[in-house]
C-alpha cells in the first residue's frame, strides 16, 4: 500500500455517522473513498454545499458545481447549497464534526503550521485558519517526513495555522494525539517499527506501553 | 433597478474604484462585467475579491493587463500572474482567512462596524489588530469592508431585479450585494416577475442597482 492509501485509509476510520466532514486538498481529498457504505457522512465543500459527490460522469459536469478548487463535482441527494457566510459560519460555528487538512510541520504540543512557507509560498490561507479555529476535531493527513526531514517538528518555525492544537495527525508511519498537550504514539502504520518511527521524529514523543498496528 | 448595457453598466466605473467580484474560482463570477472591464481598459482597481481565479478566468482576466492595483482576498495560488505581480510588489495584496473575508463584507453591508472572530489569534492575522477578550476568549476585531461597486452575478433576475442563485455559484455574490455603493447585476436568465417566488429570492430587488441586459 503507498503511503497516501495508508494515510487515507486510516483517517476514514475516525469518521462517524452522520459527521459532518470537511475534507482539505491533497492527500484529505482521497479519505472520502474510503469511507464504508451505510455510514451517511455529510461532506462540506466550503464553496458553499453540503452533500458532495463524486467526480460527474462524462458529459454530467455542470459548471455553477464544482469543489473549492472550481473543479466539477456531483451532488448527493440531500445535499443543500448556501452562501459563503453560511458556509464560514458552519465552520467556524463548531458544526462542522470533523476537518481534515494536510500540513507541512505539527510540532510536540499539536500546534499546526500548513498555509505558508515565507518567501517561498505566499498563495494566502484560504479557508485553513477558519477550519482549525472552528471544526470540532482537527485531523492533519500528512507525510511523516519530506526529503528524509521530520514534518513532526519540536515547535513550528513556520507560520502557525491556528494557536489551537490539532487532535490527532496521522502519517504513512504513525498515529498520534496530543492528550495533555503532549504528542503521543497511539498507532504504527503495517511494517513500522516504534524505534523507526522515533528515528525519524523529531519532536519527542510519549510511547506508551501498548502502540498497536494501525487495521487497515 | 435600472436595466443598463453592458458598455454603459462598465463606464460608469472610474479609474482607480474599489470593486467587489462575486465568485469562487471564477464559478459565479460576472464574466461578461469582467471582459468589458478588460476592454475599457479601466485601471489602478481596489479589488475585493475571494481569490485571484485562474489566467484568463474570471477575475484572473484582470491581472493580465496589470489592471490591479491592490487586491483583498483570501487566496491567490492558483493564479500565477497574480503572485508574481505581488511577489515584484507592483500590485498590492492583503491575504486574510475566507471566513473573515466574508464576515467583514457582511458587517459592511449590515452596517456593523466590524465582527470579533477567534481565526488568526495568536498567529500573524493578529499584527495590528485590536484584541478583544469576551468571556475569557480572545478574539480580533475584523473591521468592516466595503466598495464603491459590487459585480454580482445571479442565475435568475427578474424584471424587477430580485435574484436567485444556482448551487457553488452563489457564493459571495449575495453577500457583496449588501455591502457597495453601487450593485451591478449580470444573470445567466432575465425571466418575468413572479417566475422567482418570493421564498426563493436570496437578493431582493431593492438591492439591485444596474441589471445588465443579455446580449
Amino acid at each position: 500500500m503507498d503511503a497516501q492509501t495508508t494515510i487515507a485509509r486510516r483517517v476514514a476510520q475516525e469518521l462517524r455517522p452522520g459527521n459532518l466532514v470537511n475534507l482539505g486538498i491533497g492527500i484529505p481529498t482521497l479519505v472520502a473513498n474510503y469511507v464504508p457504505p451505510g455510514l451517511n457522512i455529510f461532506f462540506q465543500s466550503e464553496n458553499g454545499l453540503i452533500g458532495t459527490g463524486p467526480i460527474p460522469e462524462q458529459g454530467m459536469a455542470h459548471p455553477l458545481l464544482t469543489d473549492a478548487g472550481g473543479k466539477p463535482i456531483s451532488a448527493l441527494p440531500g445535499a443543500a447549497t448556501f452562501d459563503s457566510a453560511m458556509s464560514f459560519g458552519l465552520i467556524r460555528g463548531g458544526h462542522v464534526d470533523i476537518t481534515v487538512l494536510g500540513g507541512l510541520q505539527v510540532d510536540a504540543g499539536g500546534r499546526l503550521a500548513n498555509w505558508t512557507i515565507p518567501g517561498k509560498m505566499v498563495p494566502g490561507m484560504g479557508g485553513a485558519m477558519d477550519l482549525v479555529s472552528g471544526a470540532k476535531r482537527v485531523i492533519v493527513a500528512m507525510q511523516h517526513a519530506a526529503k528524509g526531514k521530520s514534518k513532526i517538528v519540536a515547535k513550528c518555525n513556520l507560520p502557525l495555522t491556528s494557536v489551537r492544537p490539532i487532535d490527532l495527525v496521522v502519517t504513512d508511519m504513525a498515529v498520534i494525539a496530543f492528550p495533555g498537550g503532549n504528542a503521543t504514539l497511539q498507532e504504527t502504520a503495517p511494517g513500522v517499527t516504534i524505534a523507526e518511527v522515533l528515528a525519524v521524529t523529531e519532536a519527542e514523543l510519549v510511547v506508551p506501553d501498548k502502540v498497536p498496528e494501525m487495521k487497515l | 433597478m435600472k436595466a443598463v448595457s453592458l458598455e454603459d453598466a462598465i463606464a460608469m466605473i472610474p479609474t482607480g474604484a474599489s470593486i467587489m467580484v462575486g465568485g469562487f474560482m471564477g464559478v459565479g463570477t460576472p464574466e461578461r462585467l469582467l471582459d468589458e472591464l478588460v476592454r475599457q481598459k479601466k485601471s489602478n482597481i481596489s479589488l475585493i475579491s475571494n481569490d485571484a481565479a485562474t489566467p484568463g478566468k474570471g477575475v484572473g482576466k484582470l491581472f493580465e493587463g496589470a489592471q490591479v492595483a491592490h487586491m483583498i482576498g483570501t487566496h491567490i495560488g492558483l493564479n500565477p500572474k497574480a503572485q508574481q505581480q505581488m511577489l515584484g510588489k507592483q500590485i498590492t495584496v492583503d491575504l486574510i482567512p475566507q471566513g473573515t473575508f466574508v464576515e467583514r463584507i457582511r458587517a459592511g453591508g449590515c452596517g456593523l462596524g466590524g465582527v470579533l472572530t477567534p481565526t488568526g489569534v495568536g498567529t500573524l492575522v493578529e499584527e495590528g489588530k485590536q484584541k478583544i477578550d469576551v468571556g475569557g476568549k480572545s478574539y480580533l476585531l475584523e473591521t468592516a469592508l466595503r466598495a464603491d461597486f459590487a459585480l454580482v452575478h445571479a442565475f435568475l433576475a427578474d424584471y424587477a431585479g430580485n435574484l436567485s442563485y444556482a448551487l457553488t455559484a452563489r457564493n459571495f455574490n449575495p453577500v457583496m450585494a449588501m455591502a457597495a455603493d453601487t450593485v451591478i447585476v449580470t444573470a445567466e436568465h432575465i425571466v418575468p416577475v413572479g417566475v422567482i417566488a418570493p421564498d426563493h429570492v436570496i437578493t431582493p430587488a431593492p438591492l439591485v442597482d444596474y441589471l445588465v441586459a443579455n446580449g
